[in-house]
């Protein structure tokens, strides 16, 4: 009882505490500080269509390292928690049959999301989309493949390489922007080309297909420990 | 009489944005499944990835992306035809390590299920005083 009635007292604060924040909130006019300094020279200095990529790829890229970092270490920790014993890798996980239409369905739909994951990362500076949303489409697919089928063997070398290769050809661009250009992971390595274009906005579609490949390994890294660690019972 | 001067898109994002909040909260605090507590968590976290975003919406401007519907053209200034695109960059950071902080969550409760054979909260007393 007592424990309820504190519970119904914190969501009452903030509550409280939301309702004043949302009579107090007027919609802004227009952009301010370094918003503004992005919308003045985002499309002139980085070359991208997708003012939010060149904030995420360009003017603030060493946060994305980071951020994919976080993701390889939460990967790593989770491999880490849910390591088999020897004797259970072999054994298989025990599950009620799939239906033909989700078999069907997987066999048919993987490679189209595959592709579309391709597609948004990158075209990561032309359309919302980008490296991340790209690499959860391709780890949708790897789901959907574990889905119809539990007991698939998902080759964990290539997963491995891909994600080493990639993370690894993330730091490279990087340390060539540092030689060629501003300073590390400065896009204009190669010239900016057309605006517009596909190739376009210098090294940004080289460092978005890198995170996108190394986001898309990481996810289905994930997802193949999960499916594993169903053969322990 | 209700207010219509409440009823912008800002206004309503954000109270959508608060409205999550408060329903994660209150989940994390009531429940007692382990993986119900987890989605608790991921309401809550995209409650304030929605507020997030909402406090960078400008009245009347489009997406932050170049094309036909701003201006087709390198180098012309954006600045008074798109919302504010700093929070939408900081979402996406955000929304990655929701991700990771989830995927992280869930394998701590495979591991306490193959512990103790249940999910239940109040059965993990072992640091109860």
């Amino acid at each position: 009882m007592l424990k309820n009635i504190i519970i119904a007292v914190i969501l009452i604060v903030f509550a409280v505490l939301f309702f004043d924040l949302f009579m107090l909130y007027e919609a802004r006019t227009g952009l301010t500080g370094i918003a503004q300094y992005y919308a003045q020279n985002g499309a002139k200095e980085v070359g991208a269509a997708n003012l939010v990529t060149s904030i995420v790829v360009t003017y603030r890229g060493f946060d994305t390292l980071g951020e994919v970092t976080i993701l390889f270490v939460a990967a790593s920790i989770i491999s880490f928690f849910l390591k088999l014993k020897e004797n259970d890798e072999s054994k298989n996980i025990s599950s009620k049959d799939t239906t033909e239409i989700l078999v069907t369905a997987s066999n048919v739909l993987v490679p189209v999301i595959f592709l579309f994951g391709i597609y948004v990362f990158i075209n990561g500076h032309l359309t919302p989309g980008g490296g991340f949303q790209g690499g959860a489409m391709i780890a949708t697919g790897v789901a959907l493949m574990i889905l119809a089928n539990p007991n698939i063997k998902i080759n964990t070398q290539i997963i491995h390489w891909v994600e080493s290769i990639s993370g690894v050809g993330y730091v490279v661009v990087g340390i060539f922007g540092l030689i060629l250009a501003g300073g590390f992971l400065d896009n204009k390595i190669t010239g900016l080309g057309e605006f517009g274009a596909l190739f376009s906005a210098g090294a940004i579609p080289i460092i978005y297909s890198f995170i996108g490949l190394k986001v898309g390994a990481e996810i289905s890294n994930i997802l193949n420990k999960y499916q594993k660690s169903q053969k322990n019972d | 009489m209700i207010n219509t001067e409440y009823f912008t898109l800002g206004h309503i994002s954000l109270l959508l944005g608060f409205i999550l909040i408060i329903v994660g909260f209150w989940g994390i605090l009531t429940q007692k499944n382990i993986v119900k507590i987890i989605l608790a968590f991921s309401i809550a976290d995209a409650g304030i990835n929605i507020l997030i975003v909402s406090l960078g919406y400008v009245i009347g401007k489009t997406a932050p992306i170049i094309d036909g519907s701003v201006v087709q053209k390198a180098g012309i200034d954006v600045s008074d035809s798109i919302v504010d695109p700093v929070p939408q960059a900081l979402v996406l950071t955000s929304i990655v390590i929701g991700f990771g902080v989830t995927a992280l969550m869930l394998a701590y409760a495979m591991k306490l299920f193959t512990a103790k054979k249940t999910l239940h909260i109040n059965k993990f007393n072992d640091l109860k005083w």
